[in-house]
């Protein structure tokens, strides 16, 4: 597989590890009423969709940086990279 | 028809005009007891269990392919029961001893060899781990042997016990280990349970679920709706699509698993061979082929297919163990499903709607668990309650802290 790095282009996917889905951004706050049962759910349930599926690369032997990678997981076609720098600030994940 | 020398001789002798189809092809009913969704290794486990040991037998077994279509026929056949933890240990073993009876109990030939297996430890820490791991065996009443170099030396002298990085320092061996032909296991429990009035009924893909006020009620399939008053999923692979049209997400990822075999071979591996210091595994079947495998390509798929860095990889750590496979020309690769868990450890549980069950989460060691999964979920279907060696295996576990980590990863499932 080949990832369309934003800032390096096509890079070997080996360069890569995968970490998991995407939705790991949304961190829950831990001073929610039920913060116990909110971060259970986000250390351990997965959508595991058979599909499109946004997800966590980080280009480990290359420039260090956590992508957003949108990749099909039944074809492994990749249809979009994102900084997943960008996406967390779009989500106001930043602090 | 049951099956025996006696039975060959007489059909030898009459043209083997007599064999007959080995199970029926029925149609649906609007209604059963149980359906089973999923006719792999463990759902003909399951519906043979809950008509053997329950005397269950309105039950159907639905497949969206053939039986055996999924992962029972897909894996490199491998039985063993070599865990360390209490969660997960007791019930390998109780699979083995299910394994060492099967085929006189199912009266189906299915080539159960028990020819040992044997884990490599390189270094001193390791082998602490193995003489932990061997005790942690015996306790629970398998079998474990410490082997030194020598003694494995003996075994399998073609190893590379001198190599620079990894040098062998000697094995845990499971004499009890060995391999089973895999595809003969879905057909000998098919052919069981479709004997004792279990309907098996393939080419019929689960499309959804009738739940109404928090109760499953039936399956919505490609061939009708049909009703029951329990639903065991059993799906293994495709567990997070299958139970999603239930609303339920689950601590598991699906991922693919390859694995390799070479061409046929003359004799050369005594039983089944891992490297402790890379993953890489390797037996050899009975028509001389190598069977080989090592990790999942690590990413989420539903493929059924792998790419070449994972067969890289694994090659590599076949040229560390034994450099001589370097003059083996790989014939067959194929990719399987498997449910990738938080811990590493599978499921058989109740699910928060009444009357559906889960089974699933196997990870990349399904096969060998097959005739304890199908006796433990049969129990927990037919009396509502776990079995006692199963009794950890639960959806759970992870609010309650109760996690079965074999490795210690933590919750990152592609590390398991």
């Amino acid at each position: 597989m080949l990832i369309d790095h934003p800032l390096l282009g096509p890079r070997d996917a080996a360069e890569f590890v995968i970490l998991g889905d995407a939705g790991l951004i949304d961190r829950p706050d831990w001073q929610a009423e039920d913060a116990a049962r909110l971060f259970h759910d986000y250390q351990h349930l997965r959508d595991n969709p058979a599909g499109g599926h946004r997800e966590l690369w980080f280009h480990e032997q290359g420039d260090r940086s956590w992508l957003v990678v949108t990749r099909n997981t039944v074809t492994h076609e990749i249809v979009k990279v994102e900084l997943a720098r960008d996406v967390a600030i779009a989500r106001e994940r930043d602090r | 028809m049951r099956y025996s020398a006696l039975q060959i001789l007489r059909q030898g002798l009459t043209g083997n005009r007599g064999w007959k189809p080995v199970w029926r092809e029925p149609d649906p009913k609007p209604h059963y007891d149980i359906v089973i969704v999923g006719g792999g290794g463990h759902g003909l486990a399951t519906a043979y269990y809950l008509a053997t040991v329950h005397g269950l037998t309105d039950v159907a077994v639905l497949e969206k392919g053939w039986l055996g279509s999924g992962n029972v026929g897909r894996n490199t056949t491998i039985i063993r029961s070599n865990y360390l933890l209490p969660g997960n240990e007791p019930f390998y073993e109780l699979s083995l001893q299910l394994w060492e009876g099967l085929e006189q109990d199912f009266n189906y030939n299915a080539m159960v060899s028990q020819r040992g297996i044997v884990n490599l430890y390189h270094s001193d820490g390791q082998r602490d781990a193995a003489a932990r791991r061997g005790n942690a065996m015996l306790l629970a009443g398998a079998d474990a042997v410490l082997l030194d170099r020598e003694a494995l030396q003996r075994k399998c002298p073609y190893l590379d016990f001198d190599n620079e990085r990894f040098p062998i320092k000697g094995g845990l061996y499971q004499p009890r280990g060995g391999t089973v032909r895999h595809d003969a296991v879905a057909w000998g429990y098919a052919r069981g349970a479709d004997r004792r009035g279990v309907d098996l009924i393939q080419n019929c893909e689960v499309t959804g679920f009738d739940i109404r006020d928090g109760v499953c009620r039936g399956v919505e399939t490609s061939r009708g709706a049909i009703g029951a008053d329990r639903v065991a999923v059993c799906v293994a692979g495709s567990s997070g699509r299958v139970m999603g049209y239930a609303g339920l997400r689950l601590p598991i990822e699906s991922h693919v698993l390859q694995a390799f075999v070479t061409e046929g071979l003359k004799p050369a591996i005594p039983g089944v061979i891992t490297f402790g210091a890379g993953h890489f595994y390797v037996s050899q079947s009975d028509k001389g082929g190598l069977v080989f495998g090592g990790d999942i390509d690590g990413y989420n798929s539903y493929a059924q297919r792998g790419n070449l860095p994972t067969l890289e990889d694994v090659c590599e750590g076949g040229m560390a163990l034994m450099p001589m496979i370097g003059r083996a020309r790989i014939l067959r690769i194929w990719g399987g499903l498997v449910d990738m868990s938080m811990d590493g450890s599978p499921f058989i549980d109740k699910t928060p709607v009444d009357g559906l069950l889960f089974n699933g989460g196997w990870n990349y060691g399904g096969f060998k668990a097959t005739p304890a999964s199908g006796y433990c979920y049969a129990h927990l279907i037919a009396t509502g309650a776990p079995h006692p060696v199963a009794a950890e295996m639960r959806l759970d576990r992870f609010e309650r802290g109760a996690a079965i980590d074999e490795k210690g990863a933590g919750a990152q499932p592609n590390l398991h």
